[in-house]
């Protein structure tokens, strides 16, 4: 039963990957463009011509959705790999070294836990990337605008990961295989990479899976209070931007959007509580 | 146990102290210069005057002395005046934080009022079509993009229906308050509830495996009153910890809430000066968030500590 739900969530999550990868494919197919601009064609209801209706400059909320699902899944997985990445490397370290280096790299990560989330990334996010010295071409792409969100989420998300790293990192520093090898003449960075870290995968793919809700979650956010992802580049978030004003003049709009957060993030999660039972089975399990 | 007090109250006020300064330094990257922002609101003033202007203000001094006075007139009670509401910051943020204390207990207390229960029944019969369901509204719960449970919310009740005003405190003219609060407070509550029935579950299966529990039943007590008086206790330990700690994160993290409804409270404050460019607002209205969070984890610790009679500290 439970796993039934996990595999249908990563089915639903590998045709919404496909849908955002093949978005430019499909947009040609059906004739339309999410940059065109029809101020003609302002808040139209669905139609033959636009399946979805249009936003409130005329553009097509279908050709925009799969765009910015493109956005809202890359920013969301680049993310929950790149935190993965360093938390691993933060968690292995301080939980195999050891010492002083456990010590400081884990008041670092008390610290940052202990640090209000939102308005922390709300200041990050209002940086202007030119006082630190940034080429202005560099800054204008539209690259930038995802790499610096992604940087961002990045820079308080690893805290996590870094925590059930190190934890498993402590525990097998003195299995009787790590001594063996210890014995043997392999030096720390070798046992890491050999002993250590095959052995912490399982959580953090875990908790790297249910992350990617969670990043997706505070894009949007962001997105949403204009600090995100920017126009004309559409993301989930910032199409729900402008649903605010408009709520009374075209209710709909607010509605799909959310609802392609609302359905990925709970994939993600129902994936990642999935994998948890089945790689540690005795864990209290929740069964739907 | 005052030593252990005194210890992570002192590691707080360090995190809050280099917090201080990294926030102070952030905020001279965000867009904008204050100088420049006298300028525009003043054409009289020349390239000469704005210099003199720097240096009145300090603003040459390389950051760690601006900072550190900065530190010194702030612990003297100083924070300086808002740019946007040219008026003394403390004073500014008076009215927000009863705001938000309001939004904040009024939608904690129903969020906990119905996810505890509904919790407690999960966890005693998991695997039951009510476990399932109660799972089902759990996930829901933490999958729901808030803004968006907001604008739905908004959607129904205010545009549809036409029950309840969408936004604001009160209607204009004063009073009205009760309505303006529901649904704020339902977004904020509804948010709330799956994160809290998944505790209050996993905690109530992890006790019920406990040896303890099963010598209870032996010795003749009822399965109710096993489950009320003597696994209930135990199983709303690690509850209070993160209830404690998501009160501090909600200090501030009602954010989103508080600006989808325009309700005037910390989290919208702290939104809009960092957007409008009230240097002293935003940095007085974030150290504050942060130091009611870094209660919130000491605050949690105790509560660990005061419910679980295993936990003594040396």
């Amino acid at each position: 039963m439970r796993n039934r739900l996990a595999v249908g969530c990563l089915i639903l999550l590998a045709v919404l990957c496909l849908l955002a990868a093949g978005a430019p494919l499909i947009e040609a197919m059906l004739g339309i463009d999410p940059e065109a601009v029809d101020l003609m064609a302002r808040l139209e209801p669905a139609s033959a011509a636009h399946p979805l209706g249009t936003d409130e400059l005329g553009r097509d909320v279908l050709a925009r959705l799969l765009e910015g699902g493109r956005v809202s899944l890359a920013v969301g997985l680049a993310t929950a790999l790149i935190a993965a990445l360093v938390g691993t490397l933060i968690g292995v370290a301080a939980g195999y070294v050891g010492g002083a280096l456990d010590a400081l790299l884990m008041r670092l990560t008390d610290g940052v836990i202990a640090l209000p989330l939102l308005p922390l990334l709300i200041v990050l996010a209002a940086v202007d990337p030119a006082k630190l010295g940034l080429p202005a071409e560099m800054v204008g792409s539209p690259w930038f605008g995802l790499a610096r969100i992604v940087a961002i989420i990045g820079l308080v998300g690893w805290t996590t990961v870094a925590r059930l790293s190190r934890a498993a990192a402590l525990g097998l520093r003195d299995r009787d295989f790590v001594r063996a090898s210890r014995a043997t003449g392999a030096g720390p960075l070798r046992i890491m990479r050999r002993h250590i870290l095959p052995n912490v995968v399982s959580p953090v793919i875990v908790a790297t899976t249910l992350s990617v809700g969670n990043v997706i979650l505070l894009e949007s956010a962001l997105s949403f209070l204009g600090l995100g992802i920017q126009p004309p580049l559409p993301s989930w978030g910032n199409m729900l931007s402008g649903a605010l004003e408009l709520i009374h003049a075209s209710p709909a709009l607010a509605v799909w959007p959310g609802a392609m957060i609302f359905l990925t993030v709970l994939a993600f999660n129902f994936l990642g509580d999935g994998l948890q039972d089945a790689f540690e089975p005795r864990s209290p399990t929740t069964r739907l | 146990m005052l030593r252990h007090l005194a210890g992570r109250i002192g590691q707080s006020a360090v995190v809050l102290l280099i917090m201080s300064f990294v926030v102070y330094g952030l905020i001279g990257l965000m867009p904008g210069d204050p100088i420049d922002l006298m300028i525009s609101s003043n054409p009289k003033l020349t390239p000469a005057d704005a210099e003199r202007l720097r240096r009145v203000y300090g603003l040459d001094q390389p950051l760690l002395g601006r900072w550190w006075a900065w530190l010194g007139a702030a612990l003297s009670g100083d924070f300086g005046h808002s740019r946007l509401y040219a008026r003394p910051v403390l004073e500014v943020m008076a009215a927000p934080l009863v705001n938000t204390l309001l939004l904040m207990g009024t939608a904690l207390t129903l969020s906990l009022a119905v996810a505890l229960p509904l919790g407690v029944l999960a966890g005693t019969r998991p695997g039951s079509w009510f476990d399932r369901a109660a799972n089902l509204l759990a996930f829901a719960g933490i999958s729901m993009p808030v803004f968006w449970l907001g604008l739905m919310l908004i959607v129904l009740f205010a545009v549809r229906l036409g029950w309840l005003p969408a936004s604001g405190v009160e209607a204009v003219g004063g009073g009205d308050r009760a309505r303006h609060m529901v649904l704020p407070v339902l977004t904020l509550a509804l948010a709330g509830i799956g994160q809290h029935l998944r505790y209050m579950r996993a905690a109530m299966i992890e006790t019920l495996r406990q040896d303890w529990i099963r010598t209870a039943r032996a010795k003749g007590l009822s399965w109710r009153r096993v489950v009320l008086r003597h696994a209930l206790r135990h199983a709303l330990t690690p509850v209070a910890t993160v209830v404690a700690l998501e009160a501090g994160a909600l200090f501030s993290g009602a954010l989103i809430t508080e600006t989808v409804f325009a309700w005037p409270g910390m989290g919208k404050l702290i939104y809009d000066s960092v957007m409008g460019n009230d240097f002293n607002l935003a940095l007085a209205t974030l150290l504050l968030a942060t130091a009611v969070t870094l209660a919130a984890n000491v605050a949690a610790d105790l509560a660990y500590a005061a419910l679980d009679p295993r936990i003594t500290w040396r």
